[in-house]
């Protein structure tokens, strides 16, 4: 274990349910980084005539400490990924895994995105722009519908045993499903 | 209380603890501005608040990337359950979370300016089809989160990471967020 070595899950996960009771305490907020985006859109300096009305509320009142949260995380990116990750290694995944990757053409496991694809060339390509375009797009529209993200239905929502969150959870992993064993083996194989 | 009722009572007898010079407006003004929440400074917005939400915004991009959380393959890893990583992951910070959630309401755990913590529960829509926003939104969004192998979070931390392609990605995200806008009043809810 250096300080390059990835932490374990049990380590990693309660660091990261921390954060929920961190931000309560803090200043009664709800962990929520998706309502970030809605916040950004509300910020962009359109007149209000071409404004949608979800789009337009007193964004710096709800949302100003989220957005100062949200440039910590880049923060925190820059930080580790650039000064306590490895990224030349391959991702230590299971051999199943690697095979099924390889079928779809992805061969190169360094990093922390496949760079055939996450690269500015791969944007070029077809495949490329589908997942980072169109998983970009389909991440903004569904979090607003849904009303939430990760951080927000399984995280936050579920650890105040909503229901509804758990529907939500159930759908972003129905969703994931589908593109994982129907459309990759469609599209990038 | 004590400094209050004879002000109530007796005003004729009470002196005012003020610099002589200062004129009588001055203290109904800040009186006022006491008893009247909507008129108090946002706590949220002072620079020692927004730099604590920063740095614990970084706090978490630095568990996220050192957990592997931001790696597109630990996503679609998951979605095929090939490792045990990223469900312990999130179970365990569902369960710190859900924890300390159970203990500030409890314990009745106020913030750290003794504010009451409150948690508004998530609402079941109007539409006739039972919950659509939760499993429509979150099937739309696990589409996303699994092409784009990132949800919001991580999609900040791989940018401030440099993975600048991503631009694309948080661009599009905000493109979805602006078309839900558009579109909400016609998606079932």
């Amino acid at each position: 274990m250096t300080e390059l070595s990835p932490w374990p899950w049990y380590i990693a996960g309660p660091l990261i349910g921390l954060v929920v009771p961190f931000l309560l305490i803090l200043g009664g907020k709800v962990f929520g980084i998706s309502a970030n985006l809605r916040h950004a859109c509300a910020a962009l300096p359109v007149p209000d005539t071409h404004t949608p009305a979800f789009l337009r509320y007193d964004w710096q009142r709800t949302g100003l400490w989220n957005l100062v949260f949200v440039l910590g995380i880049a923060m925190g990116g820059f930080v580790g990924l650039n000064m306590l990750s490895d990224t030349t290694l391959p991702m230590a995944l299971g051999a199943n895994t690697t095979s099924a990757l390889e079928d779809l053409g992805i061969t190169d496991l360094t990093g922390f995105v496949p760079a055939q694809l996450f690269s500015w060339q791969g944007l070029a390509s077809p495949a490329g722009l589908l997942l980072i375009v169109g998983g970009g797009f389909l991440i903004g529209f569904g979090a607003r519908w849904a009303g939430g993200c990760t951080s927000g239905h399984a995280i936050s929502g579920l650890a105040d045993l909503q229901v509804p969150s758990l529907v939500a959870v159930a759908g972003f992993f129905a969703g994931g499903l589908l593109a994982v064993h129907i459309l990759f083996p469609l599209l990038l194989s | 209380m004590s400094s209050v009722q004879p002000i109530e009572s007796t005003p004729q007898v009470w002196v005012p603890n003020r610099p002589a010079h200062a004129p009588v407006e001055c203290i109904d003004t800040t009186q006022a501005e006491q008893t009247r929440p909507g008129r108090r400074p946002s706590k949220d917005a002072t620079p020692l608040a927004l730099g604590l939400y920063a740095l614990l915004g970084a706090y978490l991009g630095l568990v996220f990337t050192k957990s592997q959380v931001i790696s597109w393959f630990r996503i679609y890893e998951m979605f095929r359950f090939e490792s045990f990583h990223m469900f312990g992951l999130i179970g365990s910070a569902v369960a710190t979370a859900a924890v300390s959630v159970w203990l500030i309401k409890t314990f009745n755990i106020k913030t750290v300016h003794g504010e009451p913590i409150r948690l508004s529960p998530k609402q079941w829509g109007r539409s006739s089809v039972p919950g659509a926003r939760y499993w429509m939104g979150g099937l739309t969004f696990g589409l996303g989160w699994a092409l784009l192998g990132a949800c919001p979070g991580p999609l900040v931390a791989l940018l401030g990471g440099g993975v600048s392609v991503l631009v694309a990605a948080l661009i599009a995200a905000l493109a979805g967020t602006w078309a839900y806008a558009l579109l909400r009043d016609r998606l079932p809810h």
